[in-house]
Protein backbone atom coordinates (compact mmCIF):
# COMPACT_ATOMS: atom_id res chain seq x y z
CA UNK A 1 0.00 0.00 0.00
CA UNK A 2 1.57 3.33 -0.96
CA UNK A 3 1.39 5.87 1.63
CA UNK A 4 0.44 9.13 -0.02
CA UNK A 5 -0.55 12.66 1.43
CA UNK A 6 -2.71 15.31 -0.08
CA UNK A 7 -2.75 19.12 -0.12
CA UNK A 8 -5.75 21.07 -1.44
CA UNK A 9 -6.24 18.03 -3.51
CA UNK A 10 -3.26 17.36 -5.23
CA UNK A 11 -1.56 14.06 -4.13
CA UNK A 12 1.94 13.11 -3.65
CA UNK A 13 4.13 10.04 -2.89
CA UNK A 14 7.20 12.18 -1.84
CA UNK A 15 7.18 14.01 1.62
CA UNK A 16 10.14 16.11 0.69
CA UNK A 17 10.01 18.92 -0.63
CA UNK A 18 13.35 21.02 -1.40
CA UNK A 19 14.42 24.31 -2.68
CA UNK A 20 16.17 25.35 -5.23
CA UNK A 21 18.25 27.85 -4.16
CA UNK A 22 22.31 27.75 -2.98
CA UNK A 23 23.17 25.24 -5.57
CA UNK A 24 26.74 25.50 -7.36
CA UNK A 25 24.69 25.41 -11.00
CA UNK A 26 21.68 24.06 -12.64
CA UNK A 27 23.22 20.59 -13.17
CA UNK A 28 23.75 19.68 -9.70
CA UNK A 29 20.39 21.47 -8.37
CA UNK A 30 18.68 18.95 -10.81
CA UNK A 31 20.73 16.22 -9.93
CA UNK A 32 19.76 16.74 -6.26
CA UNK A 33 16.63 17.24 -6.69
CA UNK A 34 16.17 13.79 -8.42
CA UNK A 35 18.03 12.02 -5.87
CA UNK A 36 15.36 13.53 -3.07
CA UNK A 37 12.64 12.08 -4.90
CA UNK A 38 10.38 15.10 -4.21
CA UNK A 39 7.84 16.00 -6.14
CA UNK A 40 7.47 19.39 -5.34
CA UNK A 41 10.10 22.65 -5.63
CA UNK A 42 10.02 25.73 -3.95
CA UNK A 43 11.04 28.26 -6.36
CA UNK A 44 11.46 32.23 -6.23
CA UNK A 45 10.22 34.74 -8.50
CA UNK A 46 12.61 37.74 -9.25
CA UNK A 47 12.95 40.52 -12.62
CA UNK A 48 13.89 39.10 -15.43
CA UNK A 49 17.56 39.65 -16.46
CA UNK A 50 16.58 42.11 -19.76
CA UNK A 51 20.45 42.40 -20.48
CA UNK A 52 21.03 38.25 -21.16
CA UNK A 53 17.72 36.82 -22.07
CA UNK A 54 19.72 33.93 -23.00
CA UNK A 55 20.71 32.69 -19.44
CA UNK A 56 20.26 29.58 -19.01
CA UNK A 57 16.67 29.30 -16.49
CA UNK A 58 15.48 27.71 -14.18
CA UNK A 59 12.65 25.78 -16.00
CA UNK A 60 15.07 24.24 -18.94
CA UNK A 61 16.66 22.08 -16.37
CA UNK A 62 13.53 21.03 -13.51
CA UNK A 63 10.52 20.85 -16.14
CA UNK A 64 7.64 21.94 -14.58
CA UNK A 65 5.43 19.74 -15.79
CA UNK A 66 6.99 17.02 -14.21
CA UNK A 67 7.75 18.93 -10.77
CA UNK A 68 5.33 21.06 -9.00
CA UNK A 69 6.82 24.28 -8.78
CA UNK A 70 5.52 25.77 -5.70
CA UNK A 71 6.72 29.37 -5.72
CA UNK A 72 7.40 31.05 -2.51
CA UNK A 73 7.62 34.80 -1.03
CA UNK A 74 10.99 34.51 -0.04
CA UNK A 75 12.57 37.67 0.66
CA UNK A 76 9.18 39.38 1.24
CA UNK A 77 8.37 41.49 4.28
CA UNK A 78 5.07 42.40 4.41
CA UNK A 79 1.71 41.26 2.97
CA UNK A 80 1.80 43.54 0.42
CA UNK A 81 4.64 42.31 -1.41
CA UNK A 82 4.28 38.92 -0.86
CA UNK A 83 0.24 39.24 -2.73
CA UNK A 84 2.14 41.13 -5.21
CA UNK A 85 5.06 38.50 -5.70
CA UNK A 86 1.85 35.42 -5.99
CA UNK A 87 -0.28 37.02 -8.06
CA UNK A 88 2.91 37.49 -10.54
CA UNK A 89 3.84 33.88 -9.92
CA UNK A 90 0.19 32.33 -10.30
CA UNK A 91 0.59 34.63 -14.18
CA UNK A 92 3.95 33.09 -14.85
CA UNK A 93 3.20 30.03 -14.10
CA UNK A 94 -0.65 29.38 -14.18
CA UNK A 95 -0.86 27.41 -10.76
CA UNK A 96 -2.66 28.73 -7.44
CA UNK A 97 -0.90 26.43 -4.83
CA UNK A 98 1.82 28.74 -3.68
CA UNK A 99 3.38 29.02 -0.40
CA UNK A 100 3.72 32.37 1.53
CA UNK A 101 6.19 33.36 3.65
CA UNK A 102 6.11 36.86 5.24
CA UNK A 103 9.56 37.39 7.36
CA UNK A 104 10.10 39.61 10.15
CA UNK A 105 13.66 40.51 10.13
CA UNK A 106 16.75 40.00 8.17
CA UNK A 107 18.83 38.66 11.18
CA UNK A 108 16.60 35.48 12.51
CA UNK A 109 13.85 35.55 9.03
CA UNK A 110 11.03 34.78 11.62
CA UNK A 111 8.01 35.44 10.03
CA UNK A 112 5.97 38.36 10.96
CA UNK A 113 2.93 36.59 12.04
CA UNK A 114 0.59 39.85 11.66
CA UNK A 115 1.52 40.30 7.73
CA UNK A 116 1.24 36.62 7.27
CA UNK A 117 -2.18 36.44 8.80
CA UNK A 118 -3.43 39.33 6.63
CA UNK A 119 -1.70 37.64 3.52
CA UNK A 120 -3.43 34.71 3.94
CA UNK A 121 -6.99 36.19 4.35
CA UNK A 122 -6.10 38.08 1.03
CA UNK A 123 -4.86 35.55 -1.19
CA UNK A 124 -7.45 32.79 0.35
CA UNK A 125 -9.85 34.95 -0.95
CA UNK A 126 -8.47 35.61 -3.90
CA UNK A 127 -8.29 31.87 -4.75
CA UNK A 128 -4.83 30.86 -4.15
CA UNK A 129 -4.10 27.71 -2.17
CA UNK A 130 -1.25 29.26 0.47
CA UNK A 131 1.03 26.92 1.75
CA UNK A 132 1.83 29.17 5.15
CA UNK A 133 5.32 29.50 6.79
CA UNK A 134 5.09 30.27 10.41
CA UNK A 135 5.98 29.98 14.36
CA UNK A 136 5.92 26.84 15.70
CA UNK A 137 2.71 28.10 17.46
CA UNK A 138 -0.29 25.85 18.05
CA UNK A 139 -2.64 28.85 17.96
CA UNK A 140 -1.29 30.62 15.52
CA UNK A 141 -1.40 27.41 13.28
CA UNK A 142 -4.95 27.48 14.22
CA UNK A 143 -5.21 30.82 13.15
CA UNK A 144 -3.69 30.65 9.97
CA UNK A 145 -5.74 27.78 9.20
CA UNK A 146 -9.04 29.35 9.96
CA UNK A 147 -8.23 32.44 7.49
CA UNK A 148 -7.54 29.97 4.69
CA UNK A 149 -4.09 27.93 4.53
CA UNK A 150 -4.23 25.08 3.03
CA UNK A 151 -0.82 23.82 5.15
CA UNK A 152 0.33 25.09 7.94
CA UNK A 153 4.26 24.83 7.62
CA UNK A 154 6.25 25.74 11.06
CA UNK A 155 9.60 26.71 11.47
CA UNK A 156 12.09 23.74 13.10
CA UNK A 157 15.04 26.43 13.67
CA UNK A 158 15.22 29.51 11.91
CA UNK A 159 15.51 29.46 7.93
CA UNK A 160 19.58 27.96 6.65
CA UNK A 161 20.52 27.77 10.48
CA UNK A 162 20.36 24.00 10.16
CA UNK A 163 19.80 23.93 13.98
CA UNK A 164 17.31 21.06 13.92
CA UNK A 165 13.89 21.24 15.55
CA UNK A 166 14.16 22.93 18.56
CA UNK A 167 10.84 22.44 20.00
CA UNK A 168 9.34 18.87 19.37
CA UNK A 169 6.33 19.62 21.66
CA UNK A 170 5.05 22.71 19.40
CA UNK A 171 5.50 20.82 16.58
CA UNK A 172 3.40 17.77 17.79
CA UNK A 173 0.94 20.11 19.20
CA UNK A 174 0.47 21.42 16.11
CA UNK A 175 0.14 18.49 14.07
CA UNK A 176 -2.38 17.45 16.46
CA UNK A 177 -4.52 20.37 16.38
CA UNK A 178 -4.32 20.65 12.80
CA UNK A 179 -6.84 19.81 10.11
CA UNK A 180 -4.64 20.45 7.07
CA UNK A 181 -1.26 18.89 6.32
CA UNK A 182 1.36 20.37 8.44
CA UNK A 183 5.35 20.31 7.19
CA UNK A 184 7.91 21.69 9.15
CA UNK A 185 9.62 24.29 6.77
CA UNK A 186 13.43 25.81 7.98
CA UNK A 187 16.02 24.71 10.18
CA UNK A 188 16.57 21.05 9.24
CA UNK A 189 20.50 20.50 9.25
CA UNK A 190 20.60 16.95 8.50
CA UNK A 191 18.90 13.58 7.93
CA UNK A 192 18.46 12.83 11.74
CA UNK A 193 16.18 16.05 12.05
CA UNK A 194 13.60 15.33 9.32
CA UNK A 195 13.14 11.70 10.71
CA UNK A 196 12.65 13.50 13.76
CA UNK A 197 9.98 15.88 12.12
CA UNK A 198 8.64 13.17 10.42
CA UNK A 199 8.50 10.91 13.81
CA UNK A 200 6.21 13.73 15.52
CA UNK A 201 4.04 12.81 12.62
CA UNK A 202 4.29 15.44 10.21
CA UNK A 203 2.98 15.15 6.41
CA UNK A 204 6.31 16.51 5.10
CA UNK A 205 9.52 18.27 5.65
CA UNK A 206 10.90 21.51 3.20
CA UNK A 207 14.35 21.91 3.22
CA UNK A 208 17.28 23.50 0.85
CA UNK A 209 20.58 24.52 2.99
CA UNK A 210 20.79 21.13 4.50
CA UNK A 211 20.89 19.83 0.91
CA UNK A 212 22.97 22.25 -1.06
CA UNK A 213 25.44 23.15 1.50
CA UNK A 214 26.34 20.04 2.21
CA UNK A 215 29.66 18.79 0.61
CA UNK A 216 28.15 16.11 -1.43
CA UNK A 217 24.58 17.72 -2.01
CA UNK A 218 23.12 14.79 -4.26
CA UNK A 219 24.47 12.10 -1.09
CA UNK A 220 22.35 13.95 1.27
CA UNK A 221 19.46 14.58 -0.81
CA UNK A 222 19.43 11.03 -1.35
CA UNK A 223 20.22 10.59 2.67
CA UNK A 224 16.84 13.40 3.23
CA UNK A 225 15.24 10.89 1.12
CA UNK A 226 15.66 7.68 3.37
CA UNK A 227 15.43 9.57 6.29
CA UNK A 228 12.02 11.07 5.41
CA UNK A 229 10.91 7.89 4.87
CA UNK A 230 12.47 6.03 7.88
CA UNK A 231 10.79 8.96 9.65
CA UNK A 232 7.25 8.56 8.25
CA UNK A 233 7.32 4.99 9.05
CA UNK A 234 8.63 5.05 12.36
CA UNK A 235 5.66 7.40 12.84
CA UNK A 236 3.05 4.97 11.49
CA UNK A 237 4.83 2.29 13.42
CA UNK A 238 4.04 3.73 16.69
CA UNK A 239 7.17 4.14 19.09
CA UNK A 240 7.89 1.79 21.80
CA UNK A 241 7.52 3.59 25.59
CA UNK A 242 10.15 5.53 27.20
CA UNK A 243 11.37 3.98 30.24
CA UNK A 244 13.35 5.43 32.91
CA UNK A 245 15.63 2.41 33.25
CA UNK A 246 16.10 -0.87 31.60
CA UNK A 247 14.02 -4.05 30.95
CA UNK A 248 15.92 -6.74 29.53
CA UNK A 249 15.09 -7.87 25.66
CA UNK A 250 16.20 -11.85 27.04
CA UNK A 251 13.68 -13.99 28.61
CA UNK A 252 15.00 -14.39 32.55
CA UNK A 253 13.56 -17.71 32.61
CA UNK A 254 16.33 -20.55 31.98
CA UNK A 255 19.12 -18.53 33.36
CA UNK A 256 21.48 -21.12 33.67
CA UNK B 1 9.94 55.76 -28.61
CA UNK B 2 8.77 56.58 -25.45
CA UNK B 3 10.33 56.15 -21.99
CA UNK B 4 8.82 53.50 -19.91
CA UNK B 5 10.67 52.11 -16.47
CA UNK B 6 11.30 48.22 -17.08
CA UNK B 7 12.61 45.90 -13.94
CA UNK B 8 13.40 49.36 -11.88
CA UNK B 9 15.31 51.00 -15.08
CA UNK B 10 14.44 53.71 -17.32
CA UNK B 11 14.41 52.71 -20.53
CA UNK B 12 13.53 54.26 -23.88
CA UNK B 13 11.20 51.35 -26.22
CA UNK B 14 9.47 51.61 -29.37
CA UNK B 15 5.59 52.20 -28.95
CA UNK B 16 3.37 49.18 -29.22
CA UNK B 17 1.83 46.51 -27.13
CA UNK B 18 3.71 44.80 -24.12
CA UNK B 19 4.02 41.81 -26.14
CA UNK B 20 5.93 43.79 -28.55
CA UNK B 21 8.18 44.61 -25.52
CA UNK B 22 8.57 41.28 -24.16
CA UNK B 23 9.13 39.66 -27.69
CA UNK B 24 11.70 42.61 -28.56
CA UNK B 25 13.58 41.83 -25.28
CA UNK B 26 14.18 38.31 -26.80
CA UNK B 27 12.03 36.89 -23.87
CA UNK B 28 9.73 34.07 -24.20
CA UNK B 29 6.28 35.08 -23.25
CA UNK B 30 4.89 31.53 -21.86
CA UNK B 31 7.95 31.92 -19.28
CA UNK B 32 7.22 35.16 -17.68
CA UNK B 33 4.20 37.05 -16.31
CA UNK B 34 3.88 40.99 -16.76
CA UNK B 35 2.68 43.83 -14.23
CA UNK B 36 2.36 47.16 -15.71
CA UNK B 37 1.72 50.17 -13.10
CA UNK B 38 1.41 47.38 -10.34
CA UNK B 39 -1.34 46.01 -11.71
CA UNK B 40 -0.84 42.30 -13.62
CA UNK B 41 -1.22 42.47 -17.43
CA UNK B 42 -3.00 39.13 -17.74
CA UNK B 43 -0.97 36.81 -20.36
CA UNK B 44 -3.93 36.71 -23.05
CA UNK B 45 -3.91 40.11 -23.07
CA UNK B 46 -0.27 41.16 -23.52
CA UNK B 47 -1.03 41.99 -27.36
CA UNK B 48 -4.00 44.33 -26.80
CA UNK B 49 -2.21 46.29 -24.16
CA UNK B 50 -0.51 49.23 -25.37
CA UNK B 51 2.68 50.72 -23.65
CA UNK B 52 2.26 54.33 -22.71
CA UNK B 53 5.05 56.59 -22.03
CA UNK B 54 6.06 56.82 -18.25
CA UNK B 55 4.61 53.10 -17.76
CA UNK B 56 6.44 50.94 -14.98
CA UNK B 57 6.92 47.25 -15.74
CA UNK B 58 8.06 44.49 -14.19
CA UNK B 59 8.83 41.58 -16.04
CA UNK B 60 9.43 38.56 -13.65
CA UNK B 61 9.63 34.44 -14.08
CA UNK B 62 10.74 31.71 -11.90
CA UNK B 63 14.38 31.67 -10.22
CA UNK B 64 15.64 29.12 -7.96
CA UNK B 65 14.94 30.11 -4.32
CA UNK B 66 14.63 28.12 -0.87
CA UNK B 67 12.57 28.13 2.11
Amino acid sequence: MTDTWSVAERTFTSRLIVGTGKYKDFEQNAAAVAASGAEIVTVAVRRVNVSDPNAPMLTDYIDPRKITYLPNTAGCFNADDAIRTLRLAREAGGWDLVKLEVLGEAKTLYPNMRETLEATEVLAKEGFLPMVYCVDDPIAAKQLEDAGAVAIMPLGAPIGSGLGIQNRVTIRLIVEGASVPVLVDAGVGTASDAAVAMELGCDGVLMNTAIAEAKDPIRMARAMRQAVEAGRDAYLAGRMGLRKYADPSSPLAGLI
Amino acid sequence: MISVILNGEQRQVREGSVADLVASLGLDVKKVAVERNREIVPRSTLGEVALADGDALEIVHFVGGGC
